[in-house]
């Protein structure tokens, strides 16, 4: 099939690559663009693994032609850290035991910004439903809710350096 | 916790935290290589068929595929036992499962791959093919393997003690069967292995091998690409990037890890294979589904006096880790509590289904499910509270099981005690409100294996490490890191045993070129072993330091202590201060002029003059110092489990020996919808005897993420088969538990101090798996009263044994089905409904009208 042109907006650049129409958000970002952040993990948009953010929207990426994004912002887990360093969910992430084996990580720390961004003081329940869309084999999510209340008090304190 | 360690002990962020949250660390498929070729693998749609022709030659022609490979381009068997060799890594005369391995194609492009497989043309004569292990254990005609009669991969048969004299002595006796059905890791990352052939430039051909691969064993993977390929194993190096879970999956070498490296040859360029989510279940190596019938005698006074099981597993197509298991299930059978008597035949029955192996608590969780929940039932007969009947039937540490394992450290009385205290049992249990309930079990497992699967002597694990003047440690381990955290604990064991700063040591892992050899993350040995060997390492070398550093202070290097990047004489008066004063950790200190996190070389590069004896030097001096006296500054440590470890000489005493042992003890909460047989899991309780927590936010990590996993099994995951075909081979279909359905977790540290193990730390991330099943299952009797026999408890099974309870008709969702007594396994109700996929089609099969109408799928 004949490859496109398009352009698209990652992590605050701007990308102008060929690419076939049918080709998904997901490949573009690991294969165009060496994002490998966001990951693969299900032939069925059933686990979470490649969540980033469309326009602050959290949105599986192997379920958006790479075609269809032109225009929109979008965010991979390589645009989240700040100036050099890790943003609070990310060292919070760390610290707590949120990430064991890291593979989910990237999609879940995409949920964990668009839930804060949306609620930025979520119960244990509204942070366990965000989640839900997101599927990890190593933690069982108990030490995620303890690193996302982590995360929210460090922001609030503004301590957002690295320790 | 231990408030004399700096480092161990202490919560610590693993060392590579960073590059999983920020996207940067390299997982195998995010690796690409220049002229890299992607390689796609064509999988058998027939349980079971000989192979009359494969012809490649359409597929060859499209534009774009570089090489075919099919089995006669590597008629070389494997696997990971060496008495279970046989694997083809594509298929060479006969399939044996659905989703084997026929052929691979590479090519430019993973499209243009997939777009040729359809272009093979394979033609297969369909045999009969068993499911059912009992079944199957008949056969005398069309065997898996013709070498395998009645495929029988292995079957064992022990009698410790007297069981007669046991089932005589006792008051109450329970016999009953129980069926776990069959679960698999299901990690998050897929299999994915990069193969690469450098050009000899001596000969100018392909000469060494390079494997990047989603491995836990690069060791077994090294090895078994030699036999296959037919190449010095020197000539092959195996790298293992970060890896996205494994739990047993990755703990053998999977057939893509041989193809990709047979492609790579014979295209002769770099080639990666990535499963799909579909080939991972296919790949499978999970837990086998098992049949366990299991009899229980006890005095009224709870003290069991014999145990006789009879365990059946549907091994699946090929040996893998089979002899091991049937063995596991039998040995920690008895070396929980101090049973006197056991018989144990024990079946590993090969079917056309994919293969089992070893999956997270190896061997022990479906044996534990029945024997925890039977334990339960002895507890009601004779009237005795569930904890009581655990609490009078302990070991007696330090002590050799009726079946030959030495224990040393045994923290399950404190297990119970912790878990029984936390979650209120004493005066909760029998007093919540209908539908709810309380449920207590217990389960264990082995820091490692004392035998290890490839017979020799050579140590199990070796690490080196080397200081140089810059005052960097850097580890070498072949230790994987597989998530469980290994690189932190090697990282933590050097610095603590070095006295230096964690950023100052740097872990060098699983890399066969570079790192001495480690025979793999599995039976949960690396912190007990590969730890050791890292222990050993680093006081090699602060040895060297010391003595020079000694020679420096005018002492003896034993007055000396290594702490907080200092080395300090404790008998000159300032020593004494210094043993007083409290350990600050990272302060801004300007000790040899170090910022926090950024160690500045400072003036140590000039020469310095000599100050004469001093009474602390900073931990670069003092390495300096002995770079200077003694030349290179490296260590070298390794470990093998002592031979008293190693059991006894019954045959198959092999299996189920272990240094030391880890304890876990939990209360689940749950309830009961009696009128959808729904199962909520409110709470688990789950205190887990880790001989020495090194790090506790890691170690609570292992015991939550057990308990999650046994939860998964115990309510929700299930592998639905159906004439050979896996009907649900997808994370939503196979049922992982979300946020939403799992429950909270309250990990309990129990610490031992294991004698052996490295500060006294043995294993922490299998043993709370098993106890969470049973532990769920007694809940649910506690809540509505009925015991379930078949895991897992969907709603469908729970509502079966409810109405059953009440005597009322059942619906027909529930017809025929028992989950209170189950007799064999059951087969999905529907049809088969996939395209093109599984044998003949029933003339109502929506794909055999789809064919007449034409219509694409």
């Amino acid at each position: 099939m004949k490859k496109e042109l398009i352009e698209l907006r990652v992590n605050g650049r701007n990308y102008e690559v060929a690419v076939e129409p049918s080709a998904l958000l997901l490949d573009v970002l690991r294969q165009e663009l060496e994002l490998t952040g966001p990951k693969r993990g299900c032939d069925d948009s059933s686990c979470g693994a490649c969540t980033v953010l469309v326009d602050g929207v959290a949105m599986m990426s192997c379920t958006l032609l790479a075609a269809s994004c032109e225009g929109q912002e979008i965010t991979t887990i390589e645009g989240v850290s700040e100036h050099g360093s890790l943003a609070a969910i990310q060292k919070a992430y760390g610290d707590w035991g949120g990430a064991q084996c890291g593979y989910c990580t990237p999609g879940f720390i995409m949920t964990v910004k668009s839930l804060l961004a949306e609620n930025p003081d979520p119960s244990e329940k509204d942070i366990r439903n965000a989640l839900s869309s997101n599927l990890c084999r190593c933690t069982g999510y108990n030490q995620m809710y303890e690193a996302i209340r982590s995360a929210i008090a460090a922001e609030r304190q503004g301590l957002v350096t690295v320790k | 916790m231990s408030k004399d360690f700096s480092i161990i002990g202490k919560p610590t962020a693993m060392v590579d935290a960073a590059e999983k949250t920020t996207g940067a660390g390299k997982y195998t498929d995010d690796l690409s290589a220049p002229g890299m070729l992607v390689g796609k693998i064509l999988h058998s749609p027939y349980p079971h068929a000989r192979i009359k022709n494969i012809d490649t030659s359409r597929a060859e022609k499209l534009e774009g595929v570089v090489a075919v490979v099919v089995g006669k381009d590597a008629p070389k068997t494997y696997g990971i036992l060496p008495v279970g060799h046989d694997e083809y890594p594509l298929a060479l005369d006969k399939v044996r499962y659905v989703g084997d391995n026929v052929a691979c194609v590479v090519a430019t492009s993973e499209a243009i791959a997939e777009k040729a497989l359809e272009l093979i043309d394979a033609d297969y004569e369909v045999l009969p093919a068993y499911f059912d292990p009992e079944e199957s254990m008949k056969a005398e005609s069309d065997l898996i393997h013709d070498h395998k009669p009645h495929n029988l991969e292995k079957d064992y048969h022990h009698v410790f003690g007297d069981p007669d004299k046991g089932f005589a002595e006792a008051d109450e006796i329970v016999e009953a069967r129980f069926i776990a059905n069959e679960v698999t890791h299901a990690a998050m990352e897929p299999h994915s292995t990069l193969a690469s052939f450098e050009t000899d430039p001596h000969t100018g051909k392909p000469g060494r091998l390079t494997v990047w691969s989603s491995t836990q064993v690069p060791y077994y993977l090294q090895h078994k690409l030699s036999l296959v390929l037919d190449m010095p194993m020197a000539q092959i190096r195996v790298i293992k990037p970060l890896v996205g879970g494994g739990f047993g999956g990755k703990s053998e070498v999977i057939p893509l890890e041989i193809i990709a490296a047979v492609a790579a040859r014979k295209a002769q360029a770099p080639v990666k294979i990535t499963y799909t989510r579909e080939e991972v279940f296919w790949a499978h190596r999970g837990r086998p589904r098992t049949i366990v019938d299991l009899k229980t005698g006890v005095k009224n006074d709870g003290r069991i006096t014999a145990v006789k099981a009879r365990v059946v597993q549907d091994g699946g197509a090929y040996c893998s880790y089979g002899v091991v298991t049937i063995l596991y299930s039998g040995a920690l059978l008895g070396a929980l509590y101090d049973i006197p008597n056991i018989q144990y035949d024990g079946y590993r029955v090969l079917t056309n289904k994919p293969a089992c192996g070893a999956m997270r608590g190896h061997g022990t969780v479906n044996v534990r499910f029945a024997f925890e929940s039977q334990l339960d039932e002895l507890a009601a007969k004779i009237g005795m509270d569930p904890a009581e009947i655990r609490q009078s039937n302990l070991l007696q540490p330090p002590c050799i099981t009726v079946n030959g394992l030495r224990v040393q450290s045994y923290g399950l009385p404190e297990c119970i005690e912790k878990t029984v205290a936390r979650s209120g049992w004493n005066d909760r249990k029998g007093k919540l409100p209908k539908g709810r309930g309380l449920g207590i079990a217990c389960s264990h497992y082995v820091s490692g294996a004392a035998n290890s699967i490839i017979r020799s002597d050579m140590p199990h694990s070796t690490v080196n490490i080397k200081i140089d003047r810059d005052g960097g440690v850097v580890v070498y381990t072949g230790a994987s890191e597989i998530g469980q955290g290994s690189d932190t604990m090697t990282a933590q064991i050097a610095a603590e045993t070095l006295g230096c700063s964690l950023p100052r040591v740097r872990v060098i892992a699983a890399d066969t070129d570079l790192t001495p050899i480690d025979i793999g993350s599995y039976s949960s040995r690396v912190t007990f072993m590969a730890g050791n060997a890292t222990l050993r390492a680093a006081q090699e070398v602060k040895q060297l330091i010391a003595a020079a550093a000694a020679k420096k202070m005018d002492c003896a290097p034993e007055d000396l202590i290594f702490r907080n990047d200092t080395v300090e004489r404790t008998n000159g008066h300032a020593g004494m201060a210094a043993v007083g004063r409290p350990a600050e950790q990272n302060s801004a200190a300007t000790v040899s002029g170090r910022v926090e996190g950024q160690i500045l070389r400072g003036s140590l590069q000039q020469k310095r003059k000599d100050e004469g004896p001093k009474d602390q030097m900073t931990f670069e001096e003092a390495v300096v110092a002995a770079i200077d006296f003694h030349g290179a500054l490296t260590g070298t440590g390794s470990y093998a489990p002592p031979p008293e470890a190693r059991g006894g000489k019954h045959k198959g005493a092999g299996v189920g020996p272990s240094p030391a042992y880890s304890y876990s003890a939990q209360v689940a909460e749950v309830s009961v919808d009696e009128d959808t047989g729904e199962v909520t899991v409110h709470k688990v309780w789950a205190a887990h005897d880790c001989g020495r927590a090194l790090n506790p936010v890691s170690v609570e990590g292992q015991i939550i993420g057990s308990v999650w996993m046994g939860m998964g099994q115990a309510l929700t995951e299930e592998m639905v088969w159906k004439d050979g075909m896996l009907m649900n081979p997808g994370l939503l279909e196979y049922r992982s538990p979300s946020s939403v359905e799992s429950p909270e977790v309250e990990p309990i540290i129990v610490e031992s101090i294991d004698p052996e193990g490295p500060f006294g730390a043995k294993e922490c991330s299998e043993g709370s798996l098993a106890a969470t099943i049973p532990a769920i299952a007694n809940a649910i009797y506690d809540a509505v009263g009925v015991r379930l026999h078949e895991s897992p408890f969907t709603p469908e099974r729970v509502l079966a044994a409810i109405r059953a309870k009440k005597n009322v008709k059942a619906l027909n969702l529930t017809e025929g089905i028992d989950p209170t007594a189950p007799q064999r396994f059951r087969e999905h109700g529907g049809s088969l409904w996939f395209k093109g996929k599984g044998p003949e089609r029933h003339p109502l099969d929506p794909s055999r009208r789809e064919v007449s109408a034409g219509g694409a799928d």
